[in-house]
């Protein structure tokens, strides 16, 4: 009985007591993650989509921009096309798939840069409305209802009229407009957080207050912002893909998918695929992602669980 | 709940007037002289000039500038077309009916479908009906509606035939004056025979895209109110009580879960006017949307400038009526407030 490893007197007590807890979470978090079937299948397809964007040039049979111009308009292998082009070609030549998954990368690119941008700001500003209160607070807020008064997509029209169309602007423009939800998560989290007994005791037990922000705070609010995160990602990928739509985002000949829907208007008689790809890769994106985020909702956040 | 009342409308005034900042600075950072693309010379003597910027009031201190401009504002000065020359809320005026039209068709088509969508899935939770309507709701929710728009153009009008391409009206073979500005109402009192047919084959495609996403939400929403309704007391007294279900369900439960989702068809306001800029756009309807992404291609800065403001506005005021509605319609807040 004296063997009995249970039984036996701690010896290294501490690293004993700490690490099962934290392995155990996150072995709960991933089996209740696995049983849900539709959340598997999104981040089986997520991976898929980001090895493409990751390997692009070694995935992809030709570059996204080179014409070839005595292919142009060609079929898709489906509709008697070649292999060559397997999803055909477009209105100068260009390979489709080649251009397809070179898009994952820009759209996965905008996604996750909003998404990392929109939450280190929304962290920053949302714990700071929360510690801070009085006036930091009053403006921090009333200017998340200002953005959030105005339409998404037209915020972010006008946003890109100021700037520029470009890449870089676009991302700049998606994430104003997503800002006002991370900020307002965060501090709701904060403020709920604030008045618990743990919060109060490390305040009695004098720690400082950016450590308290980040440090004692903060990992507790982190469940719903993971969600919210995930959530946002797909929620970014498809207002970047309606300003390229509309001509205000990458710029051609960048491979983006909205872009690519916008060029290929003019083909809906004559090449209906050059209509039918783009928009189907960013539909695939987007569901998988929603999934995914679903998924981690369930999975994190009991509470939100919608039904 | 007179004092929650105040409070609301008192919000709503600081994010106008931060509205009135936004638009003010945004179209004085926009590259570009304004003078230089009203005249669209290069140069222009040095009286003119002055004389011009004077007429614009840019030879004033920025701060009376922007007093100006809100004070214009409230007076429903909201600019001058720079390509047109006609009054911004003019020409917003005249769209704007469109706009309208298309978004009550498609916020109508979205409640029709999505309430008993969600009713249907709650109360067969974990069937096939479940399965089925969730499945749909999460692609409509993950739709880029722009590219639905160009499938359904090709499949309905394009290969099938049954539907028009662009625009609101056969134009070809019915005329009339506007009266109200919705085609439907137009179209009756012209009183020619098939117009009204004709604009409501126009209207279907639009209005099924631009209520795609608020479908989505409509019917997610009702399906997670109504579980939770179902499992009420009041619910189980009812069903005890030997009630027929369809009666618990549609007069017990529904009645109670549709107050949260009246809130969220209300918040698709800005869900609607920021999809109909795409719908407008594909379709080739002439609403405020279309016309938002020509004054960017025309440079036309007073325009986009009065119509981002006029748009949000609206915004910001059906939102505060649902808040307020939300709290006429649910006791708990009424009471507590």
């Amino acid at each position: 009985m004296a063997d009995d490893p249970i039984l036996a007197p701690p010896t290294g007590g501490i690293v004993i007591e700490s690490v099962p807890p934290e392995v155990s979470s996150l072995r709960a978090f991933w089996s209740a993650f696995r049983e849900n079937r539709g959340a598997l299948l999104g981040l089986i397809v997520v991976a898929f989509i980001a090895f493409l964007a990751l390997f692009a040039p070694f995935v992809a049979p030709h570059s996204p921009i080179e014409q070839f111009r005595q292919h142009v308009q060609q079929p898709p292998i489906w509709a008697g096309g070649s292999w060559a082009f397997p999803f055909g070609t477009d209105a100068v030549g260009r390979d489709v798939l080649s251009r397809l998954i070179y898009g994952a990368r820009i759209s996965l690119g905008i996604g996750l840069s909003v998404m990392v941008v929109s939450v280190t700001l929304g962290i920053v500003l949302g714990l700071a409305s929360a510690f801070l209160r009085g006036v930091v607070e009053s403006v921090v807020m009333r200017v998340m209802d200002l953005v959030v008064a105005i339409p998404s997509l037209v915020l972010a029209i006008l946003i890109v009229a100021v700037l520029g169309p470009s890449l870089v602007n676009t991302i700049i423009a998606v994430t104003v407009v997503y800002l006002p939800r991370y900020v307002r998560l965060v501090r709701a989290a904060a403020i709920a957080e604030l008045s618990k007994e743990y919060v109060v005791a490390a305040r009695v037990a004098g720690v400082g207050k950016l450590r308290l922000m980040f440090v004692t705070v903060l990992p507790n609010c982190l469940a719903p912002l993971i969600v919210q995160a995930a959530l946002g990602i797909s929620d970014a990928i498809l207002e970047a893909a309606a300003l390229g739509f509309l001509g205000l985002g990458a710029q051609p000949p960048t491979p983006e998918w909205g872009a690519m829907l916008a060029d290929s208007r003019e083909f809906i008689r004559s090449a209906p695929w050059i209509v039918t790809l783009p928009g189907l890769a960013i539909l695939v994106t987007v569901v998988a992602i929603n999934l995914m985020g679903d998924g981690l909702r369930d999975a994190l956040d009991p509470k939100l669980r919608r039904s | 709940m007179f004092r929650f009342l105040i409070r609301r409308v008192a919000l709503t005034v600081p994010t106008f007037v931060a509205l009135m900042f936004v638009t003010f600075v945004a179209v004085r950072l926009v590259p570009g002289d304004p003078i230089e693309a009203r005249t669209g010379e290069r140069g222009i003597a040095p009286e003119r000039l002055a004389q011009l910027r004077h007429e614009l009031g840019l030879d004033q201190p920025v701060w009376q500038q922007f007093l100006d401009y809100a004070g214009g504002l409230l007076h429903g000065d909201f600019g001058v077309s720079i390509v047109t020359k006609t009054p911004v809320i003019q020409e917003f005026a005249i769209l704007f009916p469109a706009t309208l039209e298309l978004s009550l068709c498609a916020l109508i088509f979205a409640v029709v479908f999505g309430i008993p969508a969600g009713v249907l899935a709650a109360v067969k939770r974990g069937g096939a009906v479940d399965h089925t309507v969730m499945t749909v709701a999460l692609t409509g929710y993950s739709m880029p509606i722009f590219w639905w728009g160009l499938l359904l153009i090709m499949f309905m009008s394009e290969y099938l035939g049954l539907t028009p391409v662009s625009g609101r009206m056969d134009l070809i073979n019915y005329y009339f004056e506007p009266v109200t500005g919705f085609m439907l109402i137009d179209s009756l009192l012209s009183g020619q025979e098939g117009a009204f047919g004709s604009a409501v084959a126009h209207l279907i495609l639009p209005s099924i895209v631009l209520g795609t996403i608020p479908l989505a939400v409509i019917a997610r929403m009702t399906r997670s109110s109504m579980l939770e309704v179902l499992g009420e007391d009041y619910v189980r007294t009812a069903r005890a009580k030997g009630l027929s279900p369809l009666r618990v369900v549609g007069l017990h439960a529904l009645r109670n879960a549709l107050i949260p989702v009246v809130t969220v068809i209300g918040l698709q306001t800005g869900t609607l006017l920021a999809g109909a800029v795409l719908t407008e756009t594909i379709f080739a309807w002439p609403g405020v949307g279309k016309w938002l992404i020509e004054s960017i291609s025309r440079r036309d800065y007073p325009a986009l400038q009065g119509g981002i403001m006029l748009i949000s506005g609206i915004v910001i005021l059906v939102n505060l009526i649902v808040d307020l509605t939300y709290v006429a319609i649910n006791p708990r807040i009424r009471h507590g407030g």
